[in-house]
């Protein structure tokens, strides 16, 4: 809103306060995920600048913090660092575990999310699909209920739902499940509680880049003797591609942020990077969560300029077709 | 042209239009809803049956119905006994049914589930446990010289309601309702905790709301009015919080509040407080609310940019041609077509804040706890059914949130970015 040429001096006024005000929520926004990283390279264990940081003294930065990732739970961290020493990091450290865990937990979730919530987005965007509302009610909601009560529900379920390790379908699945046979305290619990919050991102953005899909192209394809299947992965599945990875990127960070759930229904074998960065804050707050958080950052970063790009190229690729 | 329009019109294999068209349509309707079967069984699995679970948690308990047979069989038998007297053979039974708890070691649930409604149980029945295979008859008098409260009408009164597996009473204990001597009643004011939680749950959601609104309404008319490649930059300011883990942000926000955090040393550095004037802005409700507003914001921008970006800016310059004030022309002409983004936003937020758990446990100490965390407490305490009882009025009030949104706003209007 640039300011007209007829605007009185209070408006004048008012319009820089105005534009002051704008810069000020901006930095509200902004400044609390930038600090971090400054301060993860403290040389001192405090969470605020030390006179040597504030100086630009090289000997009050260090990287002393990102070197606690590697070395907590590392059974010789003092040693000298050869391939022994890395793949002792690799098995042992325990932020190294629960980044594996986060990242395992994270993907299979995001597929499962997807797979299911892309498909259900399909029949919810045709216009004869009975019970809309209701249905999208529903499959929205995951994010609307509060985390605690789905992980309350959770915690009830999935100690109850359990195969006995012993039995022929105890054999199959048995590996999947907690050593009791059941979904808490599992890999596969965890997954399955992630999926069912990131289906909301999922149909969501899946649903709104159906919204401009021209459905003559299905029929055109139909008519020009395409079967359904080469009509789903040649005509309608590049275009709603961004959308899809867009939703999936949601549903992965849902999960690579998520907590509470984990704090309910998982065992000690399910250790990721949110709950160890939650104990951290609760129990003791080190420097080493400020490394932890920048890194995050980064790649929060790299997560929001692919949604932007894949944004773009979706809007541009709905104003060839469409409209 | 008349004979026509009596004779059914057929398809070209010659059966009705009208049954072949509802057959194909019948047909798609089934194919769209197959496509949606997956995503539902598994929501169903997951989502649904978890939370019908913890519903049914919160209306059964059998810690008292289980390991009593003696005094359940009899109160079943005695469904209208005065509990002010009850007769020997209750006491009979009772005593029957603490000896068994001292061999079972059952007398702590059973303790415990009496406890809720009748504060102080657990450590009565340990001691009735212990002595009970020792006492000889009356039961009734042998019992009371163990413990005067064994005689308590109230006692009484929660042992019959809790000889029912299926009761409501967590649901009571909930809203602040306690059992004593003439039955269920409110508790003194300064009893209310579970009350006065959610009353200051919904007090402090309204007070983020209302600070989201307030942030958020310039920083969304700027990026709705500035040309697109300005605004798609400043849109960055937005979309990173929203897509940085909210740990991160939570940390944050302990380095800049704590008593030697940022934002006391930066004021400790100007002058502006004394270095023992510290301000203590973390771990209290100050916390809570300053670092849940700023993970809140983008939820409030979003909506009301989407809305702005679309109000023409000719009304306005109508309004002004027509010799409006500024002021009048915000009031009258501008604001009223971004209402719709205000309850947008502001639904949203306050949704989200009513149900939030990670922020307050993290940042909001002793004071800035809120009703989920109340739940978390009593889910660590092993008190399930309470903590379910808590989570299904607090699911209650949601639905009721999510079914207004719905209404005023339509789920399928909810985007981000």
């Amino acid at each position: 809103m640039a300011l007209p040429t007829y605007a009185s001096p209070l408006e004048r006024i008012w319009y820089y306060t105005y534009l002051v005000i704008c810069g000020l929520v901006f930095l509200f926004l902004i400044a609390p995920i930038l600090i971090v990283v400054p301060l993860s390279f403290n040389a001192e264990p405090y969470f605020t600048f030390t006179e040597k940081m504030l100086s630009f003294d090289p000997t009050g930065y260090s990287l002393r913090w990102y070197d606690t990732l590697l070395t907590l739970g590392h059974p010789a961290p003092e040693t000298v660092r050869d391939s022994t020493w890395w793949s002792a990091v690799w098995e042992r450290a325990t932020w190294v575990q629960a980044a594996k865990n986060s990242f395992w937990v994270g993907l299979w979730a995001t597929i499962l999310a997807t797979v299911l919530g892309t498909i259900a987005a399909l029949g919810l965007s045709r216009p004869e699909m009975p019970y809309r509302r209701l249905i999208m009610a529903l499959l929205i909601s995951p994010m609307i209920v509060p985390i605690i009560i789905i992980a309350v529900g959770m915690s009830f379920f999935f100690a109850q739902a359990c195969i006995a390790p012993d039995s022929a379908m105890g054999a199959v699945f048995g590996v999947f499940l907690s050593e009791k046979g059941c979904l808490a305290n599992s890999h596969l619990g965890v997954i399955v509680a992630h999926a069912v919050l990131g289906i909301p991102f999922v149909i969501i953005t899946v649903t709104a880049t159906l919204t401009g899909f021209d459905q003559s192209l299905i029929r055109a394809a139909h008519s020009l003797g395409a079967n359904p299947r080469t009509t789903f992965f040649k005509v309608i599945m590049p275009l709603i591609l961004p959308g899809v990875i867009s939703g999936a990127l949601f549903a992965f960070v849902t999960s690579f942020d998520e907590v509470v759930a984990v704090l309910f229904i998982a065992g000690p074998d399910q250790q990721t990077i949110p709950r160890q960065m939650f104990n951290g804050i609760r129990e003791a707050i080190s420097p080493a969560i400020l490394a932890v958080a920048t890194i995050l950052v980064l790649i929060s970063v790299l997560l929001l300029v692919t949604v932007e790009l894949l944004r773009r190229r979706s809007d541009r690729l709905r104003g060839v077709t469409g409209r | 042209m008349a004979e026509a329009t009596n004779e059914l019109l057929t398809t070209a294999d010659g059966r009705p239009l009208k049954a072949a068209l509802q057959a194909a349509q019948a047909r798609a309707k089934r194919r769209a809803f197959l496509l949606v079967l997956p995503l539902l069984l598994f929501v169903l699995l997951t989502f649904l049956i978890p939370i019908g679970l913890m519903l049914k948690r919160s209306f059964e308990h059998d810690g008292f119905a289980s390991s009593a047979p003696a005094l359940v069989a009899w109160f079943e038998a005695n469904p209208d006994f005065n509990p002010a007297d009850p007769p020997e053979e209750a006491y009979a039974a009772l005593v029957q049914d603490l000896a068994r708890m001292q061999t079972d070691k059952t007398t702590g649930i059973a303790g415990t589930r009496i406890n809720y409604s009748v504060p102080g149980t657990i450590s009565l029945f340990k001691k009735g446990a212990r002595e009970a295979g020792d006492l000889t008859p009356p039961f009734k008098e042998s019992l009371v010289a163990v413990d005067a409260d064994w005689a308590k009408p109230a006692l009484w009164r929660g042992m019959a309601s809790a000889s029912n597996v299926y009761t409501a009473e967590f649901y009571k204990v909930a809203s602040d309702f306690k059992l004593n001597d003439d039955g269920w009643a409110r508790g003194e004011d300064n009893e209310r905790i579970y009350l006065y939680l959610f009353f200051k749950t919904f007090l402090i959601s309204a007070i983020i709301t209302f600070l989201c609104l307030l942030l958020a309404f310039p920083v969304a008319h700027l990026l709705a009015t500035l040309p697109m490649a300005k605004s798609s930059l400043l849109m960055i300011f937005v979309l990173l919080p929203f897509w940085t883990s909210l740990l991160v942000r939570t940390t944050s926000w302990i380095a800049l509040l704590q008593e030697q955090g940022i934002v006391n040393d930066l004021l400790v550095g100007i002058g502006l407080i004394g270095d023992d004037g510290r301000l203590s802005m973390m771990y209290n409700m100050t916390g809570t609310i300053v670092a849940m507003t700023h993970v809140l914001l983008p939820f409030m921008i979003l909506p009301l940019y989407s809305v702005m970006r679309v109000i023409p800016p000719s009304y306005a310059r109508a309004a002004r041609s027509l010799g409006a004030t500024s002021w009048t022309t915000f009031r009258r002409v501008y604001l009223p077509q971004t209402l719709p983004g205000i309850a947008a936003g502001s639904l949203l937020v306050f949704i989200l804040a009513v149900g939030y758990y990670i922020t307050p446990a993290l940042v909001g100490g002793a004071d800035g706890q809120l009703i989920s965390n109340l739940i978390a407490f009593h889910m660590s305490k092993s008190n399930w059914s309470l903590a379910a009882a808590i989570a299904g009025m607090l699911l209650a009030s949601i639905l009721l949130l999510y079914w207004l949104y719905d209404r005023l706003i339509g789920i399928d209007r909810l985007k981000f970015g």
